[in-house]
């Protein structure tokens, strides 16, 4: 590939390698403070490429690539270059990552307690981690948690957040200051940028965290809390997995542990204020 | 091209003492595109490597420990379906090598359940999978039609609740290939495991491995075949063991074919083999994946692929079929 970009975000070293060049600039200044794959070998590479070679400059459109692959990807413009590039990160994750249990989950972190946030897309999984940034917490991640099979403890994986619509501008209120990427306009989710994650959160980004909370968050209701039963908790999570049925036997030990050893609630919120308030309320 | 890489390092594991973090991203990336990276894993374990290649490999190992509880355990739900059927039921390629505890299953990813039955059987064997939760896969009324005509499968099933596929083999070689394989003695000489499955003798099981890549398909997957012969060949190397193979062989009109596997086995993962200048063609083609895993040699990828659809089918039925599925919109490569 022409241009290449490498990275560790959390235990997970990539390559990113393009047909162009402004992608690949993107990456190096967003992801300028995070370190190299360890032993410069990458868990998992990703490839931006055009399908035909007028594509490189005629209309130029994104495939992605990589070492694993969902058949049929429709491209993206080139203007969504970071996009392509974050999907395909996050592909090489859901399809084959096989080290930890993967939860598709927000996750903050202080004093050592993790709280994990889990929900359908538009539960404000990503805002809500941004916003808790912003009040101090540790962010360990918006995407993906990762769950430690041998252990039950949580690794971070603090990739660029993707913010959608209204939410860019209430955290950039929340984080004066703090860096994005480039618009992302007219994607399928509407318009998105990704907020770069604070400086304590990348340097602490190899720390496990124990976990102490697992938030099922739901936004435009009125302020409510309910407990989730194991029972309930553990079916809604092999859900949120990507890999818990790959994993076999070690996939449903983990998520047992986690679902008995971590209690779980369901809060409703009308508005990030109160959202954050009641977040705040699982510290301790 | 990372491929030579991939192979030179099966062949002698102890090489990866001379590679530095871009050839082991190329070795990895190689692998990986050839679906060997369980096998490369087990190929290396215990070696002195880079932590971050050490953790990526054992990652591996355990994915494929995992695949092979998984493909055991289709094999058995496959079983129970067609048990009452009392037909004889022949476990083919990758599940075949773990079933019987094979070296060429260390390590190897295994997808679709492949097994072979007696052609007579195939409607009963049909219904049986049907009643017990498998579906078909292929809504064109022109593949499955094909399939049924002409090839040497029924067309794939799947299973409603584990989402695995089942390929019915009722021979080794599709219809429309000139070599017709004794089907008949492939399962009168099948090895049983003891549990009402099994599997192929073991000269039919390296026959079967050539078939599948010489004389059928464009050699996609070469590199892993080949690994599979090679492993097949070493397991059972005894005096006169290579000379029964291909008597076999040539009784199933596959001697061009076993020769030229054991050739370039020889020449990728063993001691070496004269090759023919055909061969070094077959080389070019299985080992022209670059430091990404993509596939570089795009003629010689175009070329096989006409190679494998002219072996199968006679030239005028292939411009028919071609013709066809590209109304339909498939482009083969690219």
């Amino acid at each position: 590939m022409n241009h290449v970009f490498a990275v560790r975000i959390g235990p997970v070293g990539f390559r990113v390698g393009s047909d162009w060049r402004a992608p690949i600039d993107t990456l190096a200044d967003l992801y300028r403070d995070y370190p190299a794959p360890e032993d410069g070998i990458p868990d998992f590479s990703v490839r931006l490429f055009a399908r035909r070679p007028w594509r490189r400059v005629l209309r130029p459109q994104v495939m992605i690539g990589g070492d694993y692959t969902i058949p049929d990807a429709a491209p993206l413009p080139l203007s969504l270059g970071l996009l392509a590039a974050e999907m395909g990160m996050n592909l090489q994750m859901a399809l084959a990552q096989r080290r930890y249990l993967l939860l598709h989950a927000s996750c903050i972190e202080r004093d050592g307690r993790a709280i994990l946030m889990t929900g359908e897309s538009g539960a404000g999984k990503s805002t809500l981690a941004a916003l808790m940034m912003a009040r101090g917490w540790r962010l360990m991640g918006d995407e993906f948690a990762l769950v430690e099979p041998e252990t039950g403890l949580i690794y971070s994986f603090p990739r660029l957040v993707s913010l959608k619509n209204q939410s860019v501008g209430v955290v950039g209120e929340a984080l004066r200051g703090a860096r994005f990427g480039p618009w992302q306009r007219d994607t399928p989710k509407g318009d998105i940028r990704h907020l770069v994650p604070d400086g304590a959160s990348i340097a602490a980004m190899a720390e496990p965290a124990r976990a102490a909370a697992i938030l099922f968050p739901a936004y435009g209701h009125a302020p409510d809390r309910r407990e989730v039963a194991p029972g309930e908790c553990f079916v809604r999570l092999t859900q949120a997995s990507t890999n818990y049925v790959a994993l076999g036997e070690r996939g449903f030990d983990t998520l047992t542990r986690l679902v008995r050893d971590v209690p779980a609630t369901a809060i409703d919120y009308p508005d990030a204020a109160t959202a954050c308030a009641m977040v705040e309320e699982f510290a301790a | 091209m990372s491929g030579v890489l991939l192979a030179r390092t099966m062949r002698n594991p102890a090489q990866i003492a001379t590679l530095d973090a871009a050839g082991w991203t190329a070795l990895i990336g190689a692998a990986r595109a050839e679906q060997m990276l369980g096998n490369l894993a087990h190929r290396l374990e215990g070696l002195a490597m880079p932590a971050a290649a050490a953790r990526i490999l054992a990652d591996a190992r355990a994915s494929a420990g995992q695949g092979r509880i998984a493909a055991l355990w289709e094999a058995e739900m496959a079983r129970r379906a067609l048990a009452p059927l009392g037909v004889p039921v022949v476990l083919l390629k990758g599940t075949a090598f773990v079933a019987a505890g094979l070296s060429a299953g260390a390590g190897r990813s295994i997808g679709d359940l492949d097994i072979l039955v007696p052609h007579a059987v195939l409607d009963v064997v049909e219904h049986a999978l049907l009643a017990a939760g498998w579906e078909w896969v292929k809504p064109d009324p022109y593949d499955d039609a094909y399939y049924r005509r002409w090839m040497h499968e029924l067309p794939p099933l799947i299973h409603r609740s584990r989402d695995r596929m089942i390929d019915v083999h009722h021979t080794i070689l599709p219809r429309t290939a000139r070599p017709t394989p004794d089907a008949a003695l492939l399962i009168a000489d099948a090895m049983p495991l003891g549990n009402g499955l099994s599997v192929l003798s073991r000269e039919d099981m390296l026959v079967h491995a050539a078939a599948h890549l010489f004389a059928d398909g464009d050699l996609a997957g070469g590199l892993r075949n080949l690994w599979d012969i090679h492993c097949l060949l070493d397991e059972w190397d005894a005096p006169g063991f290579r000379e029964h193979v291909s008597t076999r062989a040539r009784h199933h009109g596959l001697g061009e074919a076993i020769a030229r596997a054991m050739r370039l086995s020889d020449a990728l993962y063993g001691a070496g083999a004269k090759l023919t200048a055909a061969d070094r063609w077959f080389v070019r083609r299985v080992t022209g994946r670059d430091g990404w895993g993509v596939q570089r040699r795009k003629a010689s990828e175009q070329a096989f692929y006409l190679r494998g659809h002219l072996l199968r089918m006679p030239p005028p039925m292939l411009a028919r079929h071609l013709w066809t599925k590209w109304r339909k919109g498939y482009r083969p490569i690219g």
